[in-house]
């Protein structure tokens, strides 16, 4: 197996169209990853904020982060033949797969948000309560912008996570980009599951630096630290130092009655 | 007007912590450790009072159980006659500026949106509270460029300001600041300080203050209240008071030395028979110099203020700035019995240098004239009452 061989794999136009083409397989692939993180999303918000917002039930971030040991494989085969029986159609399969990518995006998308609130700086939290704002705008107000690049990180690490182990639906016939690589193994085409991989690996590369540019946008400067380092500098000469200052006049003899 | 009406505070009941925040803030902590006791006080409307004591005393306990921040055990709080406690939590808060150690600006906000929070969350309009905002960034001492930096790009003392600021935004009548000045250096701290007299000065605010630092305290407070560890108050009186009578060894003791000297500070300078001084202009030459007969000589401005004592021995040419002793303070004929003494103590000729309020030279006194006025003085306390606080200021 040469490069010139997986070159010419990808640039077979067969490749290109059709039900097994790489088009489909990537929307599939893509479909599945995109169902999972919005489903881990709407668990891990509300649960990460409430837990970070609270203090309270910490030991469900732990608990959640203890669920990544169980290997993913063996998950899917035990759902699936829960599931199985009980619904027909395709779903019988699309369930079980979702169920565990699910569960594997929730622990890092948690930690990520229950950490973020969780480092807030405490000061900020309490002067947000003093100047009268009820918990749920404390919450959206502060807590969750202040949390959001730990919350990034998490959602970063749970995509990749969940795009890698999305091959694993192939394994119970159904499709994404993992069809490659199971097909490849059973017809002894190692050239296809290279090229899947190759797909796959570039695939969250991809996801990956969109979601960084994402965090550039998203996270305030004031917290990422972007251009603060060169701000502050021009900060402490022409902001304080420059500034004539009427009470702090230092010609001590024209100082009238100086105080305490 | 503020009134404590036999207030205690003890951690570690069954509701200690804050009154709305869960779990974070309360629980743990000493079983039944008191830290507020049996506290009565009143803070008068438009005035400044200072809560002033050793650290764990209760200060900070004190001031959020004004705000509801924590949950007093017993007794009640009324603010402009209003039970706190009948209050919905949300209204109170926001109708007080709150000032917390450290400042705690909110850090994904630039300088501008942290001070509009409040008049934003009390639905004034954007544009409004912008407004609103920009002028109150200028008025605590702020460079308006400031306004759009973020407060990691800040030092200490301007995010204090902004802290500040952001308190002040929503105009409330009341404002609680807990050691608003305590992370800058003491340059930067006594600015802050006499910007804050100033601002006080035109706003009015009934304003509860507290510090551990108990010049800060007699500088900025119209009364004091020292607590003692245990959180009982041990004094309530104005800075003089304190000053001049601590009702106890411990109030003494914490109220530091040169207690005589510093309560000067109080004293209105009196009506004094001031001596005519010779003075030579800014580049006289070293004849006109001579000419006056004395060793030291005191040179003045164009608009006729003291500028600086000038050794006639010295003078080569002429009276230039660099030749100038700089060491003595300038009196103001409207200031303090300390500042006149102090005028005379720390000038070279002995003569204490007095301006009048435009900045002109009045004249001058000897440290042997001002005694007598300070003697007077303590004739008159312990014949009457104690002095009025005579605003130095
Ligand atoms: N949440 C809490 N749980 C238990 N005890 C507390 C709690 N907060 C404060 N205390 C105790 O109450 C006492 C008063 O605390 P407080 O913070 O009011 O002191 P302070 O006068 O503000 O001190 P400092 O000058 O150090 O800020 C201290 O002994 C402190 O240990
Ligand atoms: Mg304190």
């Amino acid at each position: 197996m040469s490069p010139a061989t997986i070159w010419a794999w990808f640039t077979d136009p067969a490749q290109w169209s059709g039900a097994d083409g790489i088009p489909n397989r990537l929307a599939e692939h893509l479909a599945y990853t995109a169902i999972t993180l919005v489903i881990g999303l709407l668990i891990a918000i509300p649960l990460g904020a409430w837990v970070g917002h609270t203090g309270r039930l910490r030991w469900l971030v732990t608990g959640a982060n203890a669920m990544r040991a169980v290997p993913s494989l063996g998950l899917l085969f035990a759902v699936s033949m829960f599931v199985g029986p009980l619904i027909q159609s395709d779903l019988a399969f699309v369930i079980p797969s979702i169920v565990v990518l699910v569960l594997l995006a929730v622990p890092p998308l948690l930690s990520g948000i229950y950490a973020g609130i969780e480092s807030v700086d405490p000061a900020a939290r309490d002067a947000a309560r003093g100047m009268g704002m009820t918990g749920w705008q404390v919450l959206t107000r502060v807590e969750l912008p202040c949390a959001l690049p730990l919350s990034l990180s998490g959602l970063r690490s749970a995509t990749l996570q969940v795009i890698a182990t999305a091959t694993i639906a192939a394994s119970v016939s159904l499709g994404g980009l993992g069809r490659y690589l199971i097909d490849g193994l059973a017809s002894r085409d190692y050239v296809q599951m290279v090229c899947g991989s190759i797909l796959v690996a570039v695939l969250a590369l991809v996801a990956d630096l969109l979601l960084a540019a994402l965090e550039r946008y998203a996270v305030s400067p004031g917290i990422s630290g972007r251009s603060v380092g060169v701000a502050r500098s021009r900060s402490s000469r022409t902001g304080e130092a420059s500034r004539p200052d009427p009470v702090e006049a230092p010609r001590s003899i024209s100082t009238a009655s100086p105080t305490t | 007007m503020i009134r404590f009406e036999g207030v205690t505070k003890r951690y570690g009941d069954a509701d200690s912590g804050s009154a709305d925040g869960g779990s974070r803030a309360g629980g743990g902590g000493d079983q039944g450790a008191v830290a507020v006791d049996n506290l009565t006080l009143e803070a008068p409307t438009g005035q400044i009072t200072v809560l002033v004591g050793p650290s764990g005393c209760g200060k900070t306990t004190t001031l959020r159980m004004v705000n509801r921040m924590i949950t007093p055990t017993s007794g009640t709080i009324s603010v402009n006659g209003r039970d706190t406690a009948s209050m919905d939590v949300a209204e109170l808060r926001r109708g007080m500026g709150y000032v917390i150690q450290h400042a705690g600006l909110f850090p994904h906000r630039t300088v501008v949106d942290n001070v509009m929070t409040v008049p934003r969350l009390l639905g004034v309009d954007k544009r409004q509270a912008r407004a609103r905002a920009m002028e109150l960034i200028e008025r605590v001492g702020l460079d308006p460029a400031m306004a759009r930096r973020y407060p990691a790009q800040l030092s200490g003392g301007q995010q204090q300001r902004v802290g500040v600021a952001r308190a002040l935004a929503a105009d409330p009548p009341v404002m609680l600041m807990d050691e608003p000045f305590s992370a800058v250096d003491p340059v930067v701290r006594e600015q802050l300080q006499n910007e804050f007299l100033r601002l006080q000065s035109e706003l009015g605010k009934t304003i509860l203050f507290v510090t551990h630092d108990i010049d800060e305290a007699v500088k900025l407070g119209d009364q004091v209240a020292v607590l003692r560890v245990g959180g009982v108050l041990a004094q309530l009186a104005p800075p003089a008071t304190l000053l001049a009578d601590p009702v106890d060894d411990f109030v003494a003791g914490f109220v530091g030395r040169d207690r005589g000297y510093r309560a000067l500070s109080f004293a209105a300078a009196p009506e004094l028979s001031l001596t005519d001084e010779p003075t030579v202009r800014l580049g006289a030459t070293a004849e006109q110099v001579r000419a006056v007969g004395s060793p030291w000589v005191l040179a003045v401005g164009d608009a006729g203020e003291p500028v600086g004592w000038v050794r006639a021995a010295a003078v080569d040419h002429e009276v230039t700035r660099d030749l100038l002793h700089r060491g003595g303070t300038v009196a103001s004929t409207s200031g303090s019995l300390r500042a006149l003494l102090d005028a005379a103590l720390s000038s070279p000729s002995g003569r204490g240098v007095v301006a009048g309020d435009d900045g002109r030279l009045v004249g001058t006194i000897t440290a042997a004239e001002v005694v007598p006025a300070i003697e007077a003085r303590r004739t008159a306390t312990t014949a009457g009452e104690v002095p009025e606080g005579a605003s130095t200021r």
